[in-house]
């Protein structure tokens, strides 16, 4: 029951502005992660919707109720930092206990409610320990209950994982979805820089970049269908490959073709008035395989083959000093340094961008 | 192989790490620093507590052993003989009833003789016969002729007494002297004076840490420019507004509020400097989290930033408390020097005039005055580990 619209939202210091007119629509009980490079502006975006910062312009509701100018714990917001910010001088017990303490709670319900939360939590051994006496994933445990223990509508995680080593952070990740599924009305906001984190926990990505919404959506949808060029080089591992392109035949049978190899057949509408231009051609490096035959996108020469066990990444110099076009192959393909390859990819897996960078839309 | 038959030798030398020429020269010097600090503290302790007529004569490093002096008494009058086995005897106690635990070392019936005759042998008398004395002080002259002299002839002798400690100096000094008085009146001043500047300058510090309002970077110039002013300078100004605003509320001019209030305007600026530079070290996700879980600026200040800046308060605590401590200027302006206002600093400077060869109490008064500071910072010192924060923040 927390409807969360931003509308309009720029959040200006003096005269940078870090944040640019965002609209956002988030839905009750979704999990939604902001993505982006560091700087983008998604911890400020974060911090505006805790009320940590003030917004300059635009309005951010609520439940249909604006709430600019409310304090951040009359917002129904829990916050999960990235530093975890426990109270060093309190026990894991009182940590938990301090908002509602302030709430002013019966010692008894306190007691009640935070027993509860740590039972979930795996903390109840713990209670008594000051936070200097606890592990970091149990840390990061203990600022998840001190946010659940106060029933929020609304969750806001800021990189809380980016502390743990890669093995918690993995299960952490777990816990979290967990956490999730187990409060389906809540919703919950998630900044992250890590793509496989966005990935893995969201109902829907908002992928920014210098303050701009780039695009939203799920998941899959971003992968499959990114938006433009910066969303298809962002999501992804290794990224999209992207070569510069020159359209040249638009509607029923669009074809482009690379700068410096054979016209490709795409999957993409294409307006007519494109035709000519310039743009980009995209193919992500999983949807690249191996080929003999004269289907072949991209010829060259392997420059670099990395064998990393269930896969191999095979760096190809296609004549683009620099820039070599990545194949995401099997992990047992026989091929060495040196080696003449020619690869394709399925005519629905090429992208096509065009010249401002904004995706041909495809079929989905 | 060759690598591992390389190693050894290089691990048994780990073993015997070589001690350093540098290491010797750091822990010698901090040896003799350390001495060189401790030693007038241990002088002052051990000498205030020693008996007065020692103290007199030796220093404190003899005071674990006997000290001597030389001194006389006259043997019993001729008419006290009594006749023992033929002979005529004078007997008696050279050290009299209240000798006490002295011991006599040496006698003898000059000044020049008095290392002459040990305790215990006998030496001839003028008046003649022979005079044995104890080490006790008894003595036996005994004559074959009867004693005729008038007025008991001069034994000259060498007492040794052993170590005496005594807490008399202190009862002499807290009592007759007034120190006692002195040291509840420098109470009475330094702790009000050190828990008024602190309350004040940790609200001021917070404030001027995490509270945004205009002006806030001016105040803070102006407060550290203040830190500067000598406070000879503002001593006769402060006085004078102090004199005007008692007179005006018919308060008497000088009196403990008087100080406490100059004590804490001239702590006020370092105070606020210190606390302020350490509360805005304080990692700021915690007041945000504080913030979110529903505190208010006071709320985070009680429960969050105070605590936190324990280690900054008692330090600075240390400091003023000290500084008013050992103050005299100050106190003597606005408290003045009447007998149950004086401070100890005031009194001790009292004292050393009037009673200035009275070592013993010198020395009781002053270690009296180094006790409080002592107590502060050994019991404040464990909250200079800046420990506090470990757990908070990744």
């Amino acid at each position: 029951m927390s409807h969360l619209q931003i509308v309009n939202l720029s959040k200006r210091y003096g005269a940078v502005e870090v944040l640019k007119d965002i609209n956002l629509d988030i839905r009750s009980g979704e999990f939604t992660v902001f993505v982006g490079p560091s700087g983008c502006g998604k911890s400020t975006l974060l911090r505006c919707i805790a009320g940590l910062e003030t917004i300059s312009d635009g309005t951010l509701e609520i439940d249909g109720e604006v709430v600019n100018e409310r304090a951040p714990s009359k917002r129904g917001i829990a916050m999960v930092f990235q530093s975890y910010a426990l109270y060093p001088h309190m026990t894991v017990f009182n940590n938990m206990a301090y908002a509602l303490k302030l709430q002013k709670f019966s010692k008894d319900q306190i007691k009640e409610k935070v027993t509860a939360v740590a039972a979930t939590l795996q903390l109840t051994p713990y209670l008594d320990r000051l936070p200097k006496a606890l592990s970091g994933g149990q840390r990061q445990r203990v600022a998840i209950g001190r946010a659940i223990v106060r029933e929020p509508k609304v969750f806001l995680f800021d990189e809380p994982l980016s502390n743990l080593d890669a093995a918690l952070r993995v299960a952490t990740r777990i816990e979290i979805a967990k956490l999730h599924e187990s409060m389906p009305s809540t919703t919950m906001i998630y900044v992250t820089h890590d793509q496989v984190e966005a990935m893995t926990l969201a109902d829907r990505i908002v992928v920014l970049r210098a303050g701009v919404v780039e695009q939203v959506g799920a998941p899959m949808e971003l992968y499959n269908h990114p938006g433009n060029l910066f969303v298809a080089g962002f999501i992804g591992s290794p990224a999209m490959n992207m070569v510069p392109c020159v359209i040249e035949a638009a509607g029923a049978a669009p074809t482009v073709r690379p700068v410096g190899h054979a016209p490709v057949r795409v999957v993409a509408a294409v307006p007519a008035d494109a035709v000519g231009k310039k743009g980009t051609f995209g193919v992500r490096p999983e949807d690249l395989s191996l080929t003999t035959g004269a289907e072949a996108i991209f010829r060259g020469k392997a420059e670099l083959v990395e064998h990393l066990g269930e896969l191999t990444l095979l760096y190809v110099d296609v004549g683009n000093p620099g820039q070599p076009v990545i194949a995401k192959l099997d992990g047992n393909v026989p091929i060495k340094r040196g080696e003449a390859i020619a690869l394709t990819a399925p005519a629905d897996r090429l992208h096509v961008f065009d010249d401002k960078g904004l995706a041909f839309p495809r079929p989905a | 192989m060759t690598s591992i038959a390389l190693t050894r030798p290089m691990v048994s030398r780990g073993r015997f790490p070589r001690i350093k020429l540098s290491r010797i020269f750091v822990h010698a010097s901090l040896l003799f620093f350390v001495a060189l600090w401790t030693f007038p503290t241990v002088g002052l302790l051990i000498s205030s507590i020693r008996d007065k007529d020692q103290l007199a004569v030796s220093g404190w490093w003899t005071a674990l052993t006997n000290s001597t002096r030389l001194t006389t008494a006259r043997v019993a009058e001729a008419s006290t003989q009594v006749q023992e086995d033929g002979a005529w005897v004078v007997k008696g106690n050279l050290l009299g009833p209240k000798g006490g635990s002295q011991t006599i070392e040496s006698f003898g019936i000059t000044n020049a003789d008095v290392r002459g005759t040990p305790a215990g042998a006998s030496t001839a008398m003028r008046d003649g016969g022979q005079i044995i004395v104890q080490a006790n002080g008894d003595y036996v002259w005994s004559s074959p002729t009867p004693f005729a002299y008038t007025g008991g002839p001069r034994i000259y002798y060498v007492v040794g007494s052993p170590p005496r400690f005594t807490l008399d100096n202190y009862k002499a000094v807290l009592a007759a002297e007034g120190i006692g008085q002195s040291f509840i009146n420098s109470l009475t001043v330094a702790i009000p004076a050190t828990v008024i500047p602190i309350m004040i300058a940790a609200f001021a510090a917070y404030a001027l840490a995490w509270m945004r309002f205009p002006g806030r970077t001016l105040t803070v110039v102006v407060i550290v420019g203040l830190i500067v002013v000598p406070l000879q300078m503002s001593l006769i100004p402060l006085l004078r507004l102090y004199n005007e605003i008692a007179g005006a509320l018919g308060v008497e001019a000088k009196g403990y509020v008087g100080v406490w209030l100059a004590h804490t305007a001239f702590g006020l600026p370092l105070a606020i400097y210190l606390l302020r530079n350490y509360m805005a070290g304080l990692p700021r996700e915690i007041m945000e989290s504080a913030r979110m879980d529903g505190a208010n600026h006071f709320k985070v200040f009680t429960s969050m930033v105070l605590p936190l800046s324990f280690p900054a308060l008692a330090s600075f605590a240390i400091f003023q408390f000290l500084w008013i401590w050992n103050d005299l200027l100050v106190a003597l302006v606005f408290l003045g020097a009447q007998n149950d206002k004086i401070v100890l600093t005031a009194r001790l400077v009292n004292l050393l005039g009037t009673r200035g060869d009275n070592w013993e109490l010198l020395t009781a008064a002053a270690f009296i005055s180094i006790v409080v500071p002592l107590i502060v910072f050994f019991s404040l010192q464990r909250y200079f580990v800046r420990g506090l924060l470990a757990g908070s923040v990744k």
